[in-house]
């Protein structure tokens, strides 16, 4: 009995530990934004200075648009290629399929400093250059494994009788993936498209290497400011990042339990 | 409502024959059992009436029309899957009212007609129940309404009553039958269970590696084999194997059995005789005078297997094991090392053609 109950508490301990490796880094970030002094002084007194004044830095607020919008347009290209070419590697036998579907696995393994030279060079060689739309097609080329594997996971616990059954009702190819097939990898869907847009917004390495002055993103942006000095505007806006998107993935989270039975 | 034609239907997988020279025509409104062990081609024989997969040789003709080229959602047949195949992410009503749904029949005719269905299988009032909600049985009775709802011309089943247990089958297979009735479509089902085939079918086809074996009502099938794998595959047989005499087999030991049934051959050929172990009388040796024209032989009960209505006894006699199954109507049992005669007619004695 006084074991069990040790092991319990022990377990109980653990888990706060774990919590508190994860978000008192985070947590106290948050403060910091609230806090009046810039260089993390106690006692804690309370301002939303550092809001306000972030809300005057064009640069920080032009470079977070523009990762908002990489990244969502990041993740619409690649939840359409990728669950059209993971539909694709399911259904059809062809020449090859074998062979491309191992080739996806490679760029999630190849270091994104390597990934971000290649591009960098190729790029420059094909007259694409630098700037956002550079950066876009990057997010993009480093984005679509994750969505492949994600939706092709899923698939594989698709029933293939369901689309012979739909197609023996009298459903075309369209009405098939429109009516059965779609709606029960939209979990796979869904979880791959929080992948794309996780490895975009988050992407530092390959946007640095890609972008100019003018046009950056907001991780380029930020590493550029601590190398200024830091001020704790940066503090704010990641205050603000962090809840906006950990709203969005308890809210998946909620609703599709990823990629589980519904 | 159509009947089907099957005409010199091949089709291999590499180098296997998964279907080889078929020929069956399935008659308008009927119920056909398609039997045979795994790997026979009766799921592929399926398959391809369904459109599912097309043939290397062959015509298939659906109410008279070429089909083999027709992709499957062109051909209105009605399917039931083994495991049902509903739409998980779609309630039961909206399961049956996907065929008429993607035809883009009006909303309220597909109503219905989905009423109809579900009460035909009389499920009337669980459309609104998600398929995980339901029982083994009842998913069996959506996937049918589903399968009928659009009025398909065949009705094709593939094991459909394989998942579920005994009991229930055999409610589905009386029910299944009523329902086909009930609508007098062209039904072709698929099956390894020969009771099934049996008790359901107007017509059977035995199948094996590819090849139609024999084909015909249930009852000329088990009277009536034509080859030893039919008469072992459909039901229990003895084999007797040995020479043709032109009217029965001599065997090794000179031993001769009549049969009045079956294959005509010339005398000398090599042959068998079938013989269904409920057609056997057995006694002991004494008593009962010998029945004229009888086929008689002796031995020994090696073991005797009591099932309530019926027991089986295993009879050894010159290196052969043979089964006598005896109706259990009282009479005293015989034991375990009992010398015996085993007496049967010439008509349930069935003469094959060897190989």
């Amino acid at each position: 009995m006084r074991t069990t109950r040790i092991l319990e508490w022990l377990g109980r301990l653990y888990i706060w530990l774990l919590l508190a490796f994860l978000y008192l880094p985070i947590i106290i970030m948050a403060l910091m934004s609230f806090n009046v002094s810039p260089f993390y002084q106690l006692p804690f007194e309370w301002t939303t200075e550092w809001y306000a004044s972030l809300w005057q830095n064009d640069q920080l607020i032009s470079a977070t648009w523009n990762s908002v919008e990489i990244a969502v347009i990041t993740t619409i290209i690649c939840v359409l290629l990728g669950s059209a070419a993971s539909l694709a590697l399911y259904r059809y036998e062809f020449r090859g399929r074998k062979f491309l579907q191992a080739l996806l696995f490679p760029p999630i393994a190849i270091p994104w400093l390597i990934t971000g030279t290649a591009m960098l060079i190729f790029f420059f060689g094909v007259g694409i250059g630098r700037g956002l739309f550079a950066i876009l097609l990057g997010h993009v080329a480093l984005a679509l494994p994750y969505v492949i594997v994600v939706v092709s996971a899923r698939l594989q616990t698709f029933a293939p009788e369901l689309e012979e059954a739909a197609r023996s009702l009298g459903a075309n190819q369209w009405q098939v993936t429109d009516r059965v097939t779609l709606p029960w990898i939209m979990p796979g869907v869904i979880a791959g498209g929080l992948f794309a847009f996780a490895v975009s917004f988050d992407q530092f390495v390959v946007s640095y290497f890609l972008s100019t002055p003018g046009q950056t993103t907001l991780p380029v942006e930020i590493y550029a400011a601590i190398r200024k000095g830091f001020t704790p505007e940066i503090n704010a806006v990641s205050t603000i990042i962090i809840v906006v998107s950990m709203a969005l993935m308890l809210l998946t989270a909620r609703f599709f339990k990823f990629g589980g039975a519904k | 409502m159509a009947g089907v034609q099957v005409s010199n239907l091949s089709r291999s997988f590499g180098a296997h024959k998964a279907l080889d020279d078929v020929s069956i025509d399935f008659a308008d409104g009927g119920f056909y059992a398609l039997l045979g062990p795994s790997g026979s081609g009766k799921t592929t024989l399926l398959r391809q009436i369904a459109g599912f997969d097309f043939p290397d040789f062959g015509r298939i003709a659906i109410g008279g029309e070429s089909v083999e080229r027709v992709p499957i959602e062109k051909r209105r047949i009605g399917m039931v899957f083994q495991n049902y195949a509903l739409f998980p992410n779609m309630s039961v009503a909206d399961n049956v009212a996907f065929g008429l749904s993607v035809r883009g029949e009006p909303k309220a005719v597909i109503a219905a007609e989905v009423q109809r269905a579900l009460d035909l299988v009389q499920l009337g009032k669980l459309g609104s129940r998600r398929p995980h909600q339901l029982s083994g049985g009842q998913r069996q009775r959506v996937a049918l309404a589903r399968a009928i709802v659009t009025k398909p011309r065949v009705l094709l089943l593939d094991e459909p009553l394989g998942a579920l247990d005994k009991a229930l089958r055999v409610d589905m297979q009386i029910e299944l039958k009523r329902i086909q009735r009930e609508i007098g479509i062209t039904t072709i089902f698929v099956t390894h269970d020969q009771e099934e085939a049996l008790t359901m079918s107007d017509r059977i086809g035995i199948l094996r590696d590819g090849r139609l074996v024999q084909e015909g009502p249930p009852e000329e099938i088990y009277d009536r084999p034509k080859s030893e794998f039919a008469a072992t595959f459909l039901g229990d047989a003895n084999i007797f194997r040995g020479d043709s005499t032109g009217n029965g087999i001599r065997l090794q030991d000179g031993t001769a059995i009549a049969a009045g049934a079956g294959a005509k051959l010339a005398a000398g050929a090599k042959a068998s005789c079938a013989v269904r172990p409920e057609r056997i009388r057995i006694a002991t040796d004494t008593g009962t005078p010998n029945a004229p024209n009888a086929n008689v032989l002796r031995g020994q009960v090696s073991k005797r297997i009591f099932a309530g209505n019926n027991s089986t006894y295993f009879v050894e006699r010159a290196g052969q094991t043979l089964k006598v199954i005896v109706q259990n109507t009282g009479a005293e049992r015989l034991a375990e090392g009992q010398d015996v005669v085993l007496r049967w007619s010439p008509e349930s004695t069935v003469l094959i053609a060897a190989g």
